[in-house]
Formats: structure tokens, C-alpha cells, sequence
């Protein structure tokens, strides 16, 4: 990492990721200390039309039992926007993910400290499963449960393990929560069938579904796309990007032409630490930190 | 082959037999892997041919002299296989005793599993029940017969089973079926915990991340998810439970028939009192035991097998319901 610096070896260009092979620029000549060789897609998506300050993450550190994942992150989540939390394998993103709906706190081993907001109230002081409705999450692998789709939506909707409401009751819920994630159009003919036998895509629109059916105040979602292919992983950035109006949507992302495309804010870690905060647009183009310029031109990670 | 190994393209194969298909062939095998391959395949056979074997026996033996009205009448004394009557005791006996074992032992077993993988808190706790079971799964019945009979001849549970001036008689269906789920027990926390373990770790945090609560996520994902290996875990419990013989013969008495305590109510005169099944009526009935009828040996034995077979085919059917819901990538 070290050689790559221009005050040591000014003669080494930094290395180059194109993933436009027709885009013929040559690398630059002299780069500046924070500029990148970061080369994107444009950015399909325009400013936020407002920011709403949601959630407040406060000096968090994150121990598993003598291990820091989180060291003293501060971070706020907006309503409007979207942020994107990027950074290398093991670098602590999902633990800070989970970290702001209390899931960590299902580990044992895990330890916290410093303070997380959510709408000016330490979510200490929440009863877990009222937070967890207003912050939901999706994960990484699609996990429906094994039900029908409209089951699936239907159990998020219920009182706790209860099936008193009935279905025909649930039903314009069901449909509004399916029409929000997109997945409508494509499921309603048959809400019966089994969310399991839906394709990996149809699959994780169904989770965000789900999520989005707890009505909740900021959404998470840990590495959404990884296991999805490009046109399923298109739709639902289109969908996130949607979303960012009616819910602040936190995503975690190892794809950073993804983080550029969809977020508004990108927050980069490294080793626990957030090394920098910004807007997606400076963080790649200009970052201000050595590392998220090494990082964001590909030189690890 | 030609001794060549890389650079000749194969020559063309004769038109006559075009192969639609390359396989691997076991000319590369070593020796002993061919023995060992040989081997596997001779025994599998075997094995099969031992099992068909005794299911075509019994299927023979068991046509040739099962008559309905074996199922229907009670055993009688008698020196002939004509005048000594049926089986119907034994036969109600075995469904008494698989339904009031089983019942006992389901809910409690998946209890027990419920609260080892999704607690298991505190673990020492945790620990020493996991141990237990594995002890309880490793006993032979006997012996957990011979404890039974300590149990249910004390005089605080006389109300189990018949006594006579305070001496506790110990031997009852209660008795009986209560030792029947001890055993069958393991085998339902077994099969139960192998379901839940199976569910990945995420799909719980996705219930319990739109506000969930354990409690919930158990009724309403976990256990159903794990239904087809609770199930299996059932059968097995009850295959187990209709085919002990040993329980029977120590706690629900020597008797051909049903003896129910006088003066109590309906279904608790029988269940107080002592009786027999299947297993032990063919204990019996072989030409070793003491009514020596092997004809209605072979009758009851052959009752039991289509019992145990058709617990093989409901297990499959849910296996395969389970199937159509699909599962996880991983
Ligand atoms: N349950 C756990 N117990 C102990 N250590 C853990 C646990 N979960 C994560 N860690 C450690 O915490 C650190 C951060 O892990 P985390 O999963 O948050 O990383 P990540 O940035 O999400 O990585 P990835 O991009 O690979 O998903 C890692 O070093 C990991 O080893
Ligand atoms: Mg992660």
C-alpha cells in the first residue's frame, strides 16, 4: 500500500480499474494526492429532493468480547437519502448494520458502547421488537419463509404469532406492500404459491417486501445483490432508489459502481474505523483520505 | 487407446456404436477400489435380499393365516389354534399404546429441542440434558422396564394402576406407555433438533428484524419449517414404541387379554389395568412361548409389519409435501 503513494513512488501510477472497455482516456499524469482512478457508470439518480435526520449513530465501538469491529463510528442516516457503506471484507459494516435495530445484541459476545439515535430516542430505550419494526433489515442471502407469498407479507402484518386477522383483511396490505417492492405485477395472479420456488431475485424483492410491510422508518440492507444476477440487481436498485422519499435506507455494498450508481452518501470503513463520510460523488471522485482513494481506484480490498 | 496421451485428435469411433455419452470408466481403479466397489454392491444386495426375504416371508405366512375375525375376537383358553380365539386385545392394545406413548413423547421431545437450540441457556444446564437423552437413547428397554416397575409400584402412583390392600400392582397401559415414550423420546428430540439446526441462522433474524419475538418465530417459522423431521422423528418414536417387547412383558403384565380395575370410570379401567400387544402376544404365541400357536404368531407378526411399513409411507408423504415448498440455497 505503502509504494503506492505518490510522495514514496512518484513514478508508480496508481492501478487502473476500467470497466468501460471502450472508454479509451489514458491515466492522468500527475494525480493529486486524493484523486482517483475510480471509473463509473453515470449515476442514474438525481439530488435528493430534501434530507430528514433520522437516525444518529454516536462514537460507536463494537466489541466481540476483546475484538473491536466498530471503533467510535459517528454517522448520521437521513430519510431522502441514501447511504452506502462500503469497505473492505471484515471491516465491520455488517456489525454496524445490525447494530442500529439491536440484532447485534443477539450475539452474546457482542459489546457496545456510545449511542445510537433514532428520532432523537437512544434506541437502548426501545423495546427491541417495537425497533425493529421501524428499522427493519434485508439480507445478504434471500430468506423468504418457507410459506406462500402472501403468507410471507401476511406474517409481518399480524400481531406477534397470531393468525387472527384474516387474509381477506390483509389483503390490500399485502398487495400495497408487493406494489411498493415491485414484485406485484409479477406475483399476483398467483399469491398461493410457495416464496421459495421464486427466482433469487423475485426472492430478496420479496424480503425488501416484507420489510417494507413492518411500515418502518429507515431500512437496512446488508449486501442486498451479492447473490443476485445483473438485471435482478438493476431492478432492485431501482427499487432502493425509489424507496429513499418514504424511508432512510442504509445498504451495504461490496460492489462500488453499485454504492455510485444508487447512494447519496457513502460512508467508508476500514478495520473498525470510518474513515470517510461524503457524499458519493466527492468520496469517489475527490476523497479527502489516502485510503478510500486507494480503496475506490481497486488498489485493495 | 493409443499410447499417445495429448496431441493426436481420437480417432473417429466406428460408426457402428457411436457413444451418445463419455463415462468414467474404472480401468483407471486401482485393485482395491474395484474390490472395495464390488464389495459395497455385493452387500447392498444382500441386504436387500434379507429384507425382501423377511417381508415376503411374513407377507406369505401372514395371508395364509390371518383371518379378519383374529382382529375382532379375544384370545380364549384353548388346546387347538381354533378354539383359542384372536388377537384383538394385543391388536387394540398396540394402538393404545402407540397413541398414549407417542402422545406423551412428541410434545415433550420437541419441547426438549425447541428449548436446546434456540436457548440452551444456561449451558451447563443444556449440557447435562443433552447427556441425558443420549444415556436415556442408549438403555435397553429392560432395564427401563425394570426401573418403571419401581416407579409404579410406589404407593403414590398406585392411582395408575390396580391395587390391592395397598400393595401397588405397577403393571397398566399408564405404566407401560409412560416407559414406551421415555424410549421413544430420544429419538423425537434427535430428529427434531436435526430440522432445526437446518434452518439457517438468517432466516430467524429475518423474523426477529421486522419485530418478531422469539416465541413467535418458533410457532409460526421454526416448528413448521421442521415439520417433516419432527414427523420422522415420531414414526421412528412410534415404530419404536409398537414394536417393544420388554416394557410390555414387565409392565403391562403376561395376560392375553384386557383386565380392566373394577369400579373405576370408562377408559380408566382399562388404562389401569393391565393387558397386552402385539409384540407380546407373538412373544408368546411363538412356538417358544407359552400358547405356542405359531400360526397366529405369524398373523400378528404380519400385523405389525404393515403397521411399520405404513409409518414408512407417511413419513415419505410428508418428506415429499415438505419438498414442495422448497428450501434455502444453502
Ligand atoms: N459473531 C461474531 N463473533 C465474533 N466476531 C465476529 C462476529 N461477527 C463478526 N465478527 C468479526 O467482526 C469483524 C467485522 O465483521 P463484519 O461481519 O461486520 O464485517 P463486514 O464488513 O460485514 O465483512 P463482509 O464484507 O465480509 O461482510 C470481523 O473481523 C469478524 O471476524
Ligand atoms: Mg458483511
Amino acid at each position: 500500500m505503502e509504494s503506492l503513494a505518490p510522495d514514496t513512488a512518484p513514478s508508480a501510477p496508481p492501478p487502473i480499474r476500467r470497466l468501460d472497455p471502450q472508454d479509451p482516456t489514458p491515466a492522468q499524469e500527475a494525480v493529486p494526492t486524493t484523486a482517483t482512478s475510480f471509473v463509473a457508470a453515470k449515476r442514474s439518480i438525481a439530488a435528493p429532493q430534501f434530507s430528514i435526520r433520522r437516525m444518529e449513530v454516536d462514537r460507536v465501538s463494537i466489541h466481540y468480547g476483546a475484538k473491536a469491529a466498530v471503533k467510535g463510528v459517528s454517522l448520521p442516516i437521513r430519510q431522502g437519502e441514501v447511504l452506502a457503506l462500503i469497505g473492505p471484507s471484515g471491516c465491520g459494516k455488517t456489525t454496524l448494520l445490525r447494530s442500529l435495530n439491536r440484532l447485534t445484541e443477539l450475539t452474546a459476545a457482542a459489546r457496545l458502547s456510545g449511542s445510537i439515535r433514532l428520532d432523537d430516542v437512544d434506541i437502548r430505550l426501545i423495546e427491541p421488537t417495537l425497533l425493529r419494526r421501524r428499522v427493519t433489515m434485508v439480507f445478504q442471502q434471500p430468506n423468504p419463509f418457507p410459506m406462500s407469498v402472501f403468507d410471507n407479507i401476511a406474517y409481518v402484518l399480524r400481531e406477534q404469532g397470531s393468525r387472527r386477522v384474516r387474509k381477506k383483511a390483509l389483503e390490500p396490505q399485502v398487495h400495497s406492500a408487493l406494489a411498493r417492492a415491485g414484485l406485484f405485477e409479477e406475483v399476483k395472479d398467483n399469491l398461493k404459491h410457495p416464496a421459495l420456488k421464486l427466482s433469487g431475485g423475485q426472492q430478496q424483492r420479496l424480503c425488501i417486501a416484507r420489510a417494507l410491510a413492518a411500515e418502518p422508518e429507515v431500512l437496512l440492507l446488508d449486501e442486498p445483490c451479492s447473490a443476485l444476477d445483473p438485471q435482478s440487481t438493476a431492478v432492485i436498485e431501482d427499487l432502493i432508489v425509489r424507496l429513499r422519499d418514504d424511508v432512510a435506507v442504509v445498504i451495504v455494498t461490496h460492489n462500488l459502481q453499485q454504492a455510485y450508481r444508487i447512494a447519496d452518501h457513502v460512508a467508508f470503513m476500514y478495520l473498525g474505523d470510518l474513515v470517510e463520510y461524503n457524499s458519493a460523488t466527492r468520496l469517489f471522485n475527490s476523497p479527502t483520505q489516502q485510503r478510500t482513494a486507494e480503496y475506490v481506484s481497486g488498489a485493495f480490498g | 487407446m493409443e499410447s499417445s496421451v495429448v496431441t493426436p485428435p481420437p480417432p473417429a469411433p466406428p460408426e457402428s456404436k457411436v457413444p451418445t455419452k463419455a463415462v468414467e470408466g474404472s480401468a483407471t481403479w486401482s485393485l482395491v477400489d474395484r474390490l472395495g466397489l464390488a464389495f459395497c454392491w455385493f452387500l447392498g444386495l444382500l441386504f436387500c435380499a434379507i429384507a425382501a426375504a423377511i417381508v415376503i416371508y411374513l407377507l406369505i405366512q401372514g395371508i395364509k393365516f390371518l383371518k379378519l375375525s383374529e382382529l375382532t375376537t379375544p384370545a380364549a383358553a384353548g388346546f387347538t389354534e381354533g378354539e383359542s380365539g384372536g388377537f384383538s386385545d394385543a391388536f387394540v392394545g398396540t394402538l393404545i399404546l402407540g397413541v398414549m406413548g407417542i402422545s406423551m413423547a412428541l410434545p415433550i421431545g420437541v419441547a426438549i429441542a425447541v428449548w436446546l437450540v434456540e436457548y440452551g441457556r444456561p449451558r451447563a444446564l443444556a449440557r447435562i440434558t443433552e447427556m441425558t437423552i443420549e444415556a436415556i437413547a442408549g438403555i435397553p428397554s429392560i432395564v427401563l422396564a425394570l426401573f418403571g416397575t419401581v416407579i409404579f409400584t410406589s404407593t403414590a402412583l398406585g392411582f395408575l394402576s390396580r391395587s390391592n390392600e395397598g400393595v401397588v400392582f405397577g403393571r397398566s397401559f399408564f405404566a407401560a406407555s409412560s416407559m414406551l415414550a421415555l424410549e421413544a423420546l430420544p429419538l423425537v428430540v434427535a430428529s427434531t433438533r436435526e430440522g432445526l439446526n437446518a434452518i439457517p441462522r438468517h432466516v430467524r433474524e429475518a423474523s426477529y428484524a421486522v419485530g418478531k419475538t422469539k416465541a413467535a418465530t418458533t410457532r409460526r417459522i421454526l416448528l413448521p419449517t421442521a415439520r417433516p423431521q419432527i414427523a420422522t422423528g415420531g414414526m421412528l418414536g412410534l415404530g419404536r414404541i409398537i414394536g417393544d417387547t420388554a416394557i410390555i412383558v414387565v409392565l403391562l403384565g403376561a395376560t392375553q387379554n384386557f383386565s380392566p380395575v373394577e369400579g373405576a370410570p370408562f377408559p380408566l379401567d382399562y388404562l389401569r389395568g393391565a393387558g397386552t400387544s402385539l409384540t407380546n402376544f407373538v412373544y408368546e404365541a411363538s412356538p417358544t412361548g407359552n400358547l405356542n400357536q405359531p400360526q397366529k404368531a405369524y398373523a400378528a407378526a404380519f400385523v405389525l409389519l404393515l403397521m411399520v411399513l405404513a409409518l414408512n409411507a407417511a413419513t415419505d408423504l410428508v418428506h415429499r409435501r415438505a419438498r414442495k415448498v422448497g428450501t434455502w440455497s444453502h
